[in-house]
Protein backbone atom coordinates (compact mmCIF):
# COMPACT_ATOMS: atom_id res chain seq x y z
CA UNK A 1 0.00 0.00 0.00
CA UNK A 2 1.82 3.05 -1.24
CA UNK A 3 0.06 5.37 1.23
CA UNK A 4 0.76 3.33 4.35
CA UNK A 5 4.35 3.12 5.45
CA UNK A 6 6.83 3.63 8.27
CA UNK A 7 9.60 6.14 7.79
CA UNK A 8 12.84 5.01 9.44
CA UNK A 9 14.13 7.84 11.66
CA UNK A 10 16.74 5.60 13.36
CA UNK A 11 17.60 2.15 12.07
CA UNK A 12 18.53 0.37 15.31
CA UNK A 13 21.07 -2.45 15.33
CA UNK A 14 21.02 -5.32 12.83
CA UNK A 15 17.44 -4.53 11.89
CA UNK A 16 16.27 -6.99 9.22
CA UNK A 17 13.15 -8.61 7.75
CA UNK A 18 12.82 -12.24 8.91
CA UNK A 19 10.35 -15.12 8.93
CA UNK A 20 10.65 -18.85 9.72
CA UNK A 21 13.47 -19.21 7.19
CA UNK A 22 14.22 -20.46 3.69
CA UNK A 23 14.32 -24.23 3.31
CA UNK A 24 15.39 -26.56 0.51
CA UNK A 25 18.47 -24.67 -0.71
CA UNK A 26 21.18 -25.87 1.69
CA UNK A 27 22.82 -27.99 -1.04
CA UNK A 28 23.38 -24.70 -2.89
CA UNK A 29 24.99 -23.14 0.18
CA UNK A 30 21.94 -21.24 1.39
CA UNK A 31 21.39 -21.54 5.14
CA UNK A 32 17.71 -21.47 6.25
CA UNK A 33 18.28 -18.38 8.42
CA UNK A 34 15.06 -16.76 9.63
CA UNK A 35 14.14 -15.40 13.06
CA UNK A 36 16.69 -16.11 15.78
CA UNK A 37 13.92 -16.53 18.37
CA UNK A 38 11.14 -18.77 17.03
CA UNK A 39 9.05 -18.35 20.17
CA UNK A 40 8.93 -14.53 19.97
CA UNK A 41 8.23 -14.79 16.23
CA UNK A 42 5.19 -17.02 16.81
CA UNK A 43 3.99 -14.78 19.64
CA UNK A 44 4.06 -11.56 17.63
CA UNK A 45 2.05 -13.01 14.75
CA UNK A 46 -0.46 -14.51 17.18
CA UNK A 47 -0.90 -11.09 18.87
CA UNK A 48 -1.62 -9.50 15.51
CA UNK A 49 -3.91 -12.24 14.20
CA UNK A 50 -1.50 -12.89 11.32
CA UNK A 51 -0.69 -16.22 9.71
CA UNK A 52 2.02 -17.88 11.83
CA UNK A 53 4.73 -17.34 9.19
CA UNK A 54 4.07 -13.66 8.39
CA UNK A 55 7.31 -11.68 8.00
CA UNK A 56 8.43 -9.45 10.87
CA UNK A 57 11.32 -7.10 11.66
CA UNK A 58 14.07 -8.34 13.98
CA UNK A 59 16.48 -6.09 15.85
CA UNK A 60 19.34 -6.67 18.30
CA UNK A 61 19.79 -4.62 21.50
CA UNK A 62 18.41 -1.40 20.00
CA UNK A 63 15.37 -1.24 17.75
CA UNK A 64 14.37 1.37 15.19
CA UNK A 65 12.59 4.71 15.62
CA UNK A 66 9.69 4.67 13.16
CA UNK A 67 7.12 7.27 12.08
CA UNK A 68 3.86 6.01 10.63
CA UNK A 69 2.42 7.70 7.56
CA UNK A 70 -1.03 6.50 6.53
CA UNK A 71 -4.47 6.00 7.95
CA UNK A 72 -4.46 3.14 10.46
CA UNK A 73 -2.45 0.09 11.41
CA UNK A 74 -1.89 -2.26 14.32
CA UNK A 75 1.51 -3.31 15.63
CA UNK A 76 3.22 -5.28 18.38
CA UNK A 77 6.71 -5.63 19.82
CA UNK A 78 7.68 -9.04 21.19
CA UNK A 79 10.52 -9.88 23.56
CA UNK A 80 11.84 -8.22 26.68
CA UNK A 81 11.89 -4.74 25.19
CA UNK A 82 11.69 -1.16 26.42
CA UNK A 83 9.81 1.08 23.94
CA UNK A 84 7.62 4.18 23.73
CA UNK A 85 4.80 5.31 21.49
CA UNK A 86 4.94 9.01 20.68
CA UNK A 87 1.55 10.05 19.35
CA UNK A 88 0.87 12.85 16.88
CA UNK A 89 0.21 15.25 19.81
CA UNK A 90 3.77 14.48 21.02
CA UNK A 91 2.53 12.60 24.10
CA UNK A 92 4.81 9.77 25.20
CA UNK A 93 3.16 6.49 26.16
CA UNK A 94 5.22 3.68 27.69
CA UNK A 95 4.87 0.56 25.58
CA UNK A 96 4.44 -2.98 26.87
CA UNK A 97 6.04 -5.86 24.99
CA UNK A 98 3.94 -8.82 23.90
CA UNK A 99 0.87 -6.66 23.45
CA UNK A 100 -0.75 -5.24 20.29
CA UNK A 101 -1.48 -1.52 19.78
CA UNK A 102 -3.41 0.56 17.28
CA UNK A 103 -1.45 3.24 15.48
CA UNK A 104 -2.60 6.24 13.45
CA UNK A 105 -1.12 8.80 11.09
CA UNK A 106 1.88 10.66 12.50
CA UNK A 107 2.43 8.33 15.48
CA UNK A 108 5.97 7.21 16.23
CA UNK A 109 7.36 4.05 17.80
CA UNK A 110 10.69 4.39 19.58
CA UNK A 111 12.12 0.96 20.32
CA UNK A 112 14.77 1.96 22.83
CA UNK A 113 16.41 -1.30 23.89
CA UNK A 114 16.08 -4.91 24.81
CA UNK A 115 16.45 -5.53 28.55
CA UNK A 116 18.23 -8.74 29.63
CA UNK A 117 18.18 -10.19 26.12
CA UNK A 118 19.56 -9.68 22.61
CA UNK A 119 16.72 -9.98 20.07
CA UNK A 120 13.31 -8.37 19.83
CA UNK A 121 10.65 -8.21 17.11
CA UNK A 122 8.38 -5.63 15.54
CA UNK A 123 5.40 -6.70 13.46
CA UNK A 124 2.26 -5.22 11.93
CA UNK A 125 -1.21 -6.54 11.21
CA UNK A 126 -1.16 -8.14 7.74
CA UNK A 127 2.61 -8.00 7.43
CA UNK A 128 5.05 -5.89 5.43
CA UNK A 129 4.89 -5.36 1.69
CA UNK A 130 8.13 -7.04 0.61
CA UNK A 131 9.09 -9.50 -2.11
CA UNK A 132 9.94 -13.05 -1.14
CA UNK A 133 12.77 -15.11 -2.57
CA UNK A 134 12.30 -18.85 -2.62
CA UNK A 135 9.16 -18.65 -0.46
CA UNK A 136 10.79 -16.59 2.29
CA UNK A 137 11.40 -12.94 3.13
CA UNK A 138 14.29 -13.74 5.49
CA UNK A 139 17.33 -11.52 5.03
CA UNK A 140 20.78 -13.09 4.65
CA UNK A 141 23.04 -10.04 4.47
CA UNK A 142 26.28 -11.86 3.58
CA UNK A 143 24.75 -13.05 0.28
CA UNK A 144 22.39 -10.10 -0.26
CA UNK A 145 19.39 -12.41 -0.14
CA UNK A 146 16.01 -11.04 0.92
CA UNK A 147 14.04 -7.77 0.78
CA UNK A 148 15.82 -4.39 0.67
CA UNK A 149 18.42 -6.04 -1.64
CA UNK A 150 19.41 -8.30 1.21
CA UNK A 151 20.58 -5.40 3.36
CA UNK A 152 19.82 -4.30 6.88
CA UNK A 153 17.11 -1.66 7.21
CA UNK A 154 18.71 1.79 7.30
CA UNK A 155 17.94 5.44 7.99
CA UNK A 156 15.31 7.02 5.70
CA UNK A 157 14.10 3.67 4.35
CA UNK A 158 10.37 3.33 3.89
CA UNK A 159 8.73 0.21 5.29
CA UNK A 160 5.46 -0.43 3.47
CA UNK A 161 2.64 -2.46 4.96
CA UNK A 162 0.21 -4.77 3.16
CA UNK A 163 -3.17 -3.76 4.61
CA UNK A 164 -4.85 -1.39 7.07
CA UNK A 165 -6.24 -2.73 10.35
CA UNK A 166 -9.82 -3.96 10.20
CA UNK A 167 -10.68 -3.81 13.90
CA UNK A 168 -9.51 -1.91 16.96
CA UNK A 169 -9.27 -4.99 19.22
CA UNK A 170 -5.91 -5.46 20.92
CA UNK A 171 -4.41 -8.45 22.70
CA UNK A 172 -1.61 -9.50 25.01
CA UNK A 173 0.22 -12.68 25.95
CA UNK A 174 1.89 -12.96 29.35
CA UNK A 175 4.90 -15.15 29.95
CA UNK A 176 8.03 -15.32 32.05
CA UNK A 177 11.50 -15.19 30.56
CA UNK A 178 13.85 -18.09 31.17
CA UNK A 179 17.04 -16.73 32.70
CA UNK A 180 18.65 -20.13 33.36
CA UNK A 181 22.23 -20.18 32.02
CA UNK A 182 22.58 -23.95 31.69
CA UNK A 183 22.50 -25.05 28.06
CA UNK A 184 21.82 -28.71 27.36
CA UNK A 185 23.72 -30.36 24.52
CA UNK A 186 24.21 -33.66 22.71
CA UNK A 187 27.70 -35.00 21.96
CA UNK A 188 29.00 -33.71 18.62
CA UNK A 189 30.32 -35.86 15.74
CA UNK A 190 33.96 -35.23 16.73
CA UNK A 191 33.44 -35.49 20.49
CA UNK A 192 36.24 -38.07 20.72
CA UNK A 193 38.78 -35.67 19.16
CA UNK A 194 39.11 -33.91 22.52
CA UNK A 195 41.18 -34.90 25.55
CA UNK A 196 39.44 -36.56 28.51
CA UNK A 197 40.34 -33.62 30.70
CA UNK A 198 38.92 -31.11 28.19
CA UNK A 199 35.68 -33.05 27.88
CA UNK A 200 35.35 -32.87 31.68
CA UNK A 201 36.17 -29.15 31.64
CA UNK A 202 33.61 -28.47 28.96
CA UNK A 203 30.83 -29.89 31.12
CA UNK A 204 31.97 -28.43 34.44
CA UNK A 205 33.60 -25.03 33.81
CA UNK A 206 31.82 -21.84 32.80
CA UNK A 207 32.14 -20.37 29.31
CA UNK A 208 31.71 -16.65 28.83
CA UNK A 209 29.61 -15.21 25.98
CA UNK A 210 31.85 -12.61 24.27
CA UNK A 211 31.10 -9.51 22.21
CA UNK A 212 32.02 -11.43 19.07
CA UNK A 213 28.52 -12.79 18.68
CA UNK A 214 26.00 -12.18 15.92
CA UNK A 215 23.38 -14.02 13.82
CA UNK A 216 26.12 -16.33 12.50
CA UNK A 217 27.75 -17.45 15.70
CA UNK A 218 28.52 -16.92 19.35
CA UNK A 219 32.17 -16.92 20.40
CA UNK A 220 32.84 -18.17 23.89
CA UNK A 221 35.82 -17.75 26.19
CA UNK A 222 36.89 -20.19 28.86
CA UNK A 223 39.22 -23.08 29.68
CA UNK A 224 41.03 -24.07 26.47
CA UNK A 225 39.66 -27.28 24.95
CA UNK A 226 42.51 -29.52 23.82
CA UNK A 227 42.23 -31.47 20.61
CA UNK A 228 44.23 -34.71 20.55
CA UNK A 229 43.40 -35.83 16.99
CA UNK A 230 43.19 -33.01 14.44
CA UNK A 231 42.11 -29.38 14.54
CA UNK A 232 40.84 -29.61 10.96
CA UNK A 233 38.40 -32.11 9.51
CA UNK A 234 37.14 -32.65 5.97
CA UNK A 235 34.55 -29.89 5.57
CA UNK A 236 31.07 -31.21 6.29
CA UNK A 237 27.52 -29.90 6.61
CA UNK A 238 26.68 -27.82 9.67
CA UNK A 239 23.59 -27.91 11.83
CA UNK A 240 22.26 -25.00 13.86
CA UNK A 241 23.63 -25.01 17.39
CA UNK A 242 26.79 -26.97 16.56
CA UNK A 243 29.66 -26.11 18.94
CA UNK A 244 32.90 -26.11 16.99
CA UNK A 245 36.36 -25.78 18.47
CA UNK A 246 39.06 -24.24 16.23
CA UNK A 247 42.80 -24.60 16.90
CA UNK A 248 42.82 -21.92 19.64
CA UNK A 249 40.60 -24.16 21.79
CA UNK A 250 37.86 -21.56 22.35
CA UNK A 251 34.40 -22.81 21.36
CA UNK A 252 32.11 -21.09 18.84
CA UNK A 253 28.40 -21.93 18.77
CA UNK A 254 27.07 -21.74 15.22
CA UNK A 255 23.78 -19.89 15.10
CA UNK A 256 20.93 -19.26 12.64
CA UNK A 257 22.96 -17.70 9.78
CA UNK A 258 25.84 -20.23 10.07
CA UNK A 259 27.95 -21.21 7.04
CA UNK A 260 26.43 -24.36 5.47
CA UNK A 261 29.76 -26.21 5.48
CA UNK A 262 32.64 -26.07 7.94
CA UNK A 263 35.92 -27.78 8.70
CA UNK A 264 36.36 -27.49 12.47
CA UNK A 265 35.70 -30.41 14.84
CA UNK A 266 32.47 -30.15 16.80
CA UNK A 267 32.42 -31.17 20.44
CA UNK A 268 28.66 -30.84 20.96
CA UNK A 269 25.35 -29.60 19.58
CA UNK A 270 22.86 -27.45 21.51
CA UNK A 271 19.45 -29.16 21.79
CA UNK A 272 16.54 -27.56 19.95
CA UNK A 273 14.61 -26.99 23.18
CA UNK A 274 17.37 -24.71 24.54
CA UNK A 275 18.11 -22.78 21.34
CA UNK A 276 15.68 -19.87 22.02
CA UNK A 277 17.16 -19.45 25.47
CA UNK A 278 20.74 -19.58 24.16
CA UNK A 279 20.47 -16.91 21.46
CA UNK A 280 19.09 -14.36 23.95
CA UNK A 281 22.22 -14.59 26.15
CA UNK A 282 24.03 -11.26 26.24
CA UNK A 283 27.84 -10.87 26.26
CA UNK A 284 29.16 -11.38 29.75
CA UNK A 285 26.79 -14.28 30.51
CA UNK A 286 28.54 -17.36 31.88
CA UNK A 287 27.16 -20.48 30.27
CA UNK A 288 27.29 -24.00 31.63
CA UNK A 289 26.85 -27.01 29.38
CA UNK A 290 25.07 -30.18 30.36
CA UNK A 291 25.26 -33.38 28.33
CA UNK A 292 22.02 -35.31 27.79
CA UNK A 293 20.99 -38.08 25.40
CA UNK A 294 18.94 -38.00 22.21
CA UNK A 295 15.74 -39.40 23.72
CA UNK A 296 15.82 -36.77 26.46
CA UNK A 297 16.42 -34.02 23.87
CA UNK A 298 13.47 -35.17 21.78
CA UNK A 299 11.21 -35.29 24.83
CA UNK A 300 12.37 -31.82 25.95
CA UNK A 301 11.62 -30.39 22.52
CA UNK A 302 8.13 -31.84 22.62
CA UNK A 303 7.58 -30.20 26.02
CA UNK A 304 9.12 -26.96 24.76
CA UNK A 305 6.82 -26.83 21.77
CA UNK A 306 3.74 -27.77 23.81
CA UNK A 307 4.58 -24.90 26.15
CA UNK A 308 4.75 -22.48 23.23
CA UNK A 309 1.38 -23.75 21.95
CA UNK A 310 -0.11 -23.23 25.42
CA UNK A 311 1.31 -19.71 25.51
CA UNK A 312 -0.20 -18.90 22.13
CA UNK A 313 -3.59 -20.19 23.26
CA UNK A 314 -3.36 -17.94 26.26
CA UNK A 315 -3.99 -14.87 24.11
CA UNK A 316 -6.09 -12.37 26.07
CA UNK A 317 -8.13 -9.49 24.70
CA UNK A 318 -7.43 -6.15 26.38
CA UNK B 1 27.82 -46.02 5.13
CA UNK B 2 27.50 -45.11 8.81
CA UNK B 3 24.29 -43.44 9.98
CA UNK B 4 23.93 -41.41 13.16
CA UNK B 5 22.22 -38.36 14.59
CA UNK B 6 23.86 -34.92 14.58
CA UNK B 7 22.15 -32.75 17.16
CA UNK B 8 18.48 -33.63 17.68
CA UNK B 9 17.25 -32.50 14.24
CA UNK B 10 19.88 -33.89 11.90
CA UNK B 11 21.09 -37.22 10.51
CA UNK B 12 24.63 -37.70 9.23
CA UNK B 13 25.34 -40.30 6.53
CA UNK B 14 29.08 -40.93 6.60
CA UNK B 15 30.74 -42.60 3.59
CA UNK B 16 34.27 -42.84 5.09
CA UNK B 17 37.24 -40.56 5.34
CA UNK B 18 38.46 -40.41 1.75
CA UNK B 19 37.90 -37.48 -0.58
CA UNK B 20 37.56 -38.80 -4.09
CA UNK B 21 35.05 -38.74 -6.92
CA UNK B 22 33.85 -42.27 -6.33
CA UNK B 23 32.86 -41.66 -2.71
CA UNK B 24 31.49 -38.21 -3.49
CA UNK B 25 29.36 -39.70 -6.30
CA UNK B 26 27.76 -42.04 -3.75
CA UNK B 27 27.03 -39.03 -1.52
CA UNK B 28 25.46 -37.17 -4.44
CA UNK B 29 23.48 -40.26 -5.44
CA UNK B 30 21.96 -40.48 -1.94
CA UNK B 31 21.37 -36.71 -2.02
CA UNK B 32 19.34 -37.01 -5.26
CA UNK B 33 17.47 -40.00 -3.89
CA UNK B 34 16.50 -38.16 -0.70
CA UNK B 35 15.57 -35.04 -2.68
CA UNK B 36 13.16 -37.19 -4.68
CA UNK B 37 11.64 -38.59 -1.48
CA UNK B 38 10.97 -35.01 -0.34
CA UNK B 39 9.47 -34.01 -3.70
CA UNK B 40 7.27 -37.10 -3.84
CA UNK B 41 6.35 -36.60 -0.16
CA UNK B 42 7.41 -40.13 0.79
CA UNK B 43 9.16 -38.84 3.90
CA UNK B 44 7.60 -36.09 5.98
CA UNK B 45 9.38 -33.33 7.83
CA UNK B 46 12.63 -33.14 5.85
CA UNK B 47 13.86 -29.54 5.57
CA UNK B 48 17.32 -29.55 4.02
CA UNK B 49 20.03 -31.74 2.54
CA UNK B 50 23.71 -30.79 2.80
CA UNK B 51 26.03 -33.03 0.75
CA UNK B 52 29.77 -32.58 1.32
CA UNK B 53 32.88 -34.50 0.16
CA UNK B 54 32.12 -37.69 2.03
CA UNK B 55 28.96 -37.03 4.02
CA UNK B 56 25.33 -36.15 3.61
CA UNK B 57 23.60 -34.26 6.40
CA UNK B 58 19.81 -34.35 6.50
CA UNK B 59 18.01 -31.70 8.53
CA UNK B 60 14.45 -32.24 9.62
CA UNK B 61 11.60 -30.71 11.60
CA UNK B 62 11.57 -32.38 15.01
CA UNK B 63 7.86 -31.59 15.31
CA UNK B 64 7.15 -33.96 12.42
CA UNK B 65 9.78 -36.71 12.51
CA UNK B 66 12.95 -37.83 14.31
CA UNK B 67 16.36 -39.26 13.50
CA UNK B 68 15.36 -42.87 14.19
CA UNK B 69 12.58 -42.75 11.58
CA UNK B 70 14.96 -41.33 8.98
CA UNK B 71 17.78 -43.75 9.77
CA UNK B 72 15.35 -46.70 9.58
CA UNK B 73 14.14 -45.47 6.20
CA UNK B 74 17.65 -45.11 4.75
CA UNK B 75 18.79 -48.47 6.10
CA UNK B 76 16.05 -50.17 4.11
CA UNK B 77 16.87 -48.71 0.70
CA UNK B 78 19.18 -50.33 -1.84
CA UNK B 79 21.06 -47.38 -3.31
CA UNK B 80 22.76 -49.47 -6.00
CA UNK B 81 19.38 -49.52 -7.77
CA UNK B 82 19.50 -45.77 -8.28
CA UNK B 83 21.79 -43.74 -10.46
CA UNK B 84 21.20 -40.04 -10.92
CA UNK B 85 24.48 -39.30 -12.70
CA UNK B 86 22.77 -38.40 -15.96
CA UNK B 87 21.28 -35.30 -14.38
CA UNK B 88 24.67 -33.65 -14.07
CA UNK B 89 25.88 -30.92 -16.43
CA UNK B 90 29.22 -29.89 -17.93
CA UNK B 91 30.05 -26.19 -17.63
CA UNK B 92 32.52 -23.90 -19.37
CA UNK B 93 33.26 -20.84 -17.23
CA UNK B 94 35.33 -17.87 -18.52
CA UNK B 95 38.37 -16.83 -16.48
CA UNK B 96 40.72 -13.87 -16.75
CA UNK B 97 44.17 -14.62 -15.28
CA UNK B 98 45.29 -10.98 -15.66
CA UNK B 99 43.14 -10.24 -12.62
CA UNK B 100 44.95 -12.76 -10.42
CA UNK B 101 46.25 -11.66 -7.02
CA UNK B 102 48.65 -14.52 -6.29
CA UNK B 103 49.97 -15.82 -9.63
CA UNK B 104 53.37 -14.11 -9.18
CA UNK B 105 53.84 -15.64 -5.73
CA UNK B 106 52.58 -19.04 -6.81
CA UNK B 107 55.02 -19.00 -9.71
CA UNK B 108 57.90 -18.38 -7.27
CA UNK B 109 56.74 -20.90 -4.68
CA UNK B 110 55.82 -23.68 -7.10
CA UNK B 111 58.83 -22.96 -9.34
CA UNK B 112 56.63 -22.92 -12.43
CA UNK B 113 56.14 -20.25 -15.11
CA UNK B 114 52.87 -18.36 -14.88
CA UNK B 115 52.04 -19.72 -18.34
CA UNK B 116 52.51 -23.26 -17.12
CA UNK B 117 50.26 -22.74 -14.07
CA UNK B 118 47.58 -21.24 -16.34
CA UNK B 119 47.85 -24.13 -18.82
CA UNK B 120 47.52 -26.78 -16.12
CA UNK B 121 44.53 -24.96 -14.62
CA UNK B 122 42.87 -24.54 -18.02
CA UNK B 123 43.33 -28.20 -18.95
CA UNK B 124 41.85 -29.52 -15.69
CA UNK B 125 38.46 -31.19 -15.96
CA UNK B 126 37.02 -30.14 -12.64
CA UNK B 127 34.43 -32.10 -10.70
CA UNK B 128 32.17 -30.17 -8.30
CA UNK B 129 32.34 -32.04 -5.00
CA UNK B 130 30.02 -29.74 -3.12
CA UNK B 131 28.51 -26.27 -2.96
CA UNK B 132 28.38 -24.38 0.27
CA UNK B 133 29.90 -22.30 3.00
CA UNK B 134 28.15 -19.31 1.41
CA UNK B 135 25.47 -19.49 -1.35
CA UNK B 136 26.67 -20.77 -4.74
CA UNK B 137 30.27 -21.40 -3.62
CA UNK B 138 31.73 -24.52 -5.37
CA UNK B 139 34.51 -26.78 -4.05
CA UNK B 140 36.08 -28.44 -7.11
CA UNK B 141 38.88 -30.92 -7.79
CA UNK B 142 41.25 -32.37 -8.64
CA UNK B 143 44.22 -30.20 -9.51
CA UNK B 144 47.50 -31.61 -10.79
CA UNK B 145 49.93 -32.21 -7.91
CA UNK B 146 52.28 -29.62 -9.45
CA UNK B 147 49.83 -26.90 -8.35
CA UNK B 148 49.37 -28.10 -4.76
CA UNK B 149 49.67 -25.17 -2.38
CA UNK B 150 48.50 -24.30 1.13
CA UNK B 151 46.20 -21.53 2.31
CA UNK B 152 47.51 -17.97 2.66
CA UNK B 153 49.05 -17.42 6.10
CA UNK B 154 46.83 -14.39 6.59
CA UNK B 155 43.45 -14.64 4.88
CA UNK B 156 42.33 -11.57 2.93
CA UNK B 157 39.63 -9.55 4.65
CA UNK B 158 37.79 -8.73 1.45
CA UNK B 159 37.73 -10.55 -1.89
CA UNK B 160 35.53 -9.31 -4.73
CA UNK B 161 32.89 -11.62 -6.27
CA UNK B 162 34.23 -13.88 -9.04
CA UNK B 163 37.70 -14.53 -7.57
CA UNK B 164 38.96 -18.04 -8.43
CA UNK B 165 41.18 -19.62 -5.77
CA UNK B 166 43.25 -22.77 -5.28
CA UNK B 167 44.35 -24.76 -2.19
CA UNK B 168 45.77 -28.30 -2.20
CA UNK B 169 43.92 -30.26 -4.90
CA UNK B 170 40.91 -27.95 -4.78
CA UNK B 171 39.70 -24.92 -6.71
CA UNK B 172 36.89 -22.55 -5.70
CA UNK B 173 35.05 -19.46 -6.93
CA UNK B 174 33.91 -16.74 -4.51
CA UNK B 175 30.33 -15.81 -5.55
CA UNK B 176 30.01 -12.86 -3.15
CA UNK B 177 32.31 -10.37 -1.55
CA UNK B 178 33.80 -12.24 1.38
CA UNK B 179 36.94 -12.89 3.39
CA UNK B 180 39.10 -15.70 2.01
CA UNK B 181 42.37 -17.57 2.45
CA UNK B 182 42.70 -19.27 -0.93
CA UNK B 183 45.37 -18.33 -3.52
CA UNK B 184 43.61 -16.20 -6.14
CA UNK B 185 44.74 -17.15 -9.65
CA UNK B 186 42.10 -15.33 -11.68
CA UNK B 187 38.61 -13.93 -11.85
CA UNK B 188 35.39 -14.89 -13.63
CA UNK B 189 32.58 -12.53 -14.68
CA UNK B 190 30.04 -15.39 -14.42
CA UNK B 191 27.38 -14.89 -11.77
CA UNK B 192 27.13 -18.08 -9.70
CA UNK B 193 24.16 -17.15 -7.55
CA UNK B 194 21.29 -14.98 -8.75
CA UNK B 195 18.94 -13.81 -6.01
CA UNK B 196 16.52 -12.54 -8.68
CA UNK B 197 16.02 -16.06 -10.05
CA UNK B 198 13.35 -17.78 -7.98
CA UNK B 199 13.38 -20.98 -10.04
CA UNK B 200 17.08 -21.80 -10.29
CA UNK B 201 19.12 -19.33 -8.26
CA UNK B 202 22.32 -21.41 -8.22
CA UNK B 203 24.14 -22.00 -11.51
CA UNK B 204 26.20 -25.06 -10.53
CA UNK B 205 25.19 -28.28 -8.77
CA UNK B 206 27.16 -30.86 -6.77
CA UNK B 207 28.34 -33.54 -9.20
CA UNK B 208 28.59 -31.23 -12.25
CA UNK B 209 31.76 -30.99 -14.37
CA UNK B 210 33.52 -27.69 -15.07
CA UNK B 211 36.30 -26.38 -17.31
CA UNK B 212 37.69 -22.86 -17.42
CA UNK B 213 38.02 -20.90 -20.67
CA UNK B 214 40.62 -18.15 -21.03
CA UNK B 215 39.38 -14.60 -21.66
CA UNK B 216 41.24 -11.29 -21.89
CA UNK B 217 40.83 -8.34 -19.55
CA UNK B 218 38.81 -6.55 -22.27
CA UNK B 219 36.48 -9.54 -22.67
CA UNK B 220 36.13 -9.75 -18.87
CA UNK B 221 35.15 -6.10 -18.68
CA UNK B 222 32.60 -6.32 -21.48
CA UNK B 223 31.02 -9.43 -19.86
CA UNK B 224 30.93 -7.62 -16.49
CA UNK B 225 29.13 -4.69 -18.10
CA UNK B 226 26.50 -6.99 -19.64
CA UNK B 227 25.41 -8.21 -16.19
Amino acid sequence: MKNNFFEVLRSGINTTYQDEGRFGLQHFGVVPGGCMDEKLFLIINKLLGNKSNEGVIEFAYQGPLLKFHGSKTKFAVSGDVHFNIINSKNEIINGDSNKSYNLDNGDQIDIISTKKSVYGYFGVYGGFEVKSFYKSISTLTKANIGPNNGNKISLSDKIFINIERKSNNTFHINFKNDYDDTIRVLKGPQYDYFSEESKKDFFSKEYLVTNLSDRMGMRLEGKVIKNTVSTNIRSEGITKGAIQVPADGQPIILLTDHPTIGGYPKIANVISADYNKLIQKTPGTKLKFKCINLEEAEKLYKDHFNNISKLLNNLKEI
Amino acid sequence: MKLSNIGDCGVICDFGNQVNREINSQVINLFHFMKLQIEEKKLVGLLNLAPSYNKLIINFDLKKTNSKKIIDFIEKIDLSKFNFKNDNKEWEIPICYDLSLDLENLSKNLKLDKEEIINIHLSTNFFIYMIGFIPGHPFMGDLDEKLYTSRLKTPRVKLSPGCVGIVEKFCNIYPFQSPGGWNIIGKTPTKLFDTKNNERPCLLSPGDGLKFKLISKEEFESLENEK
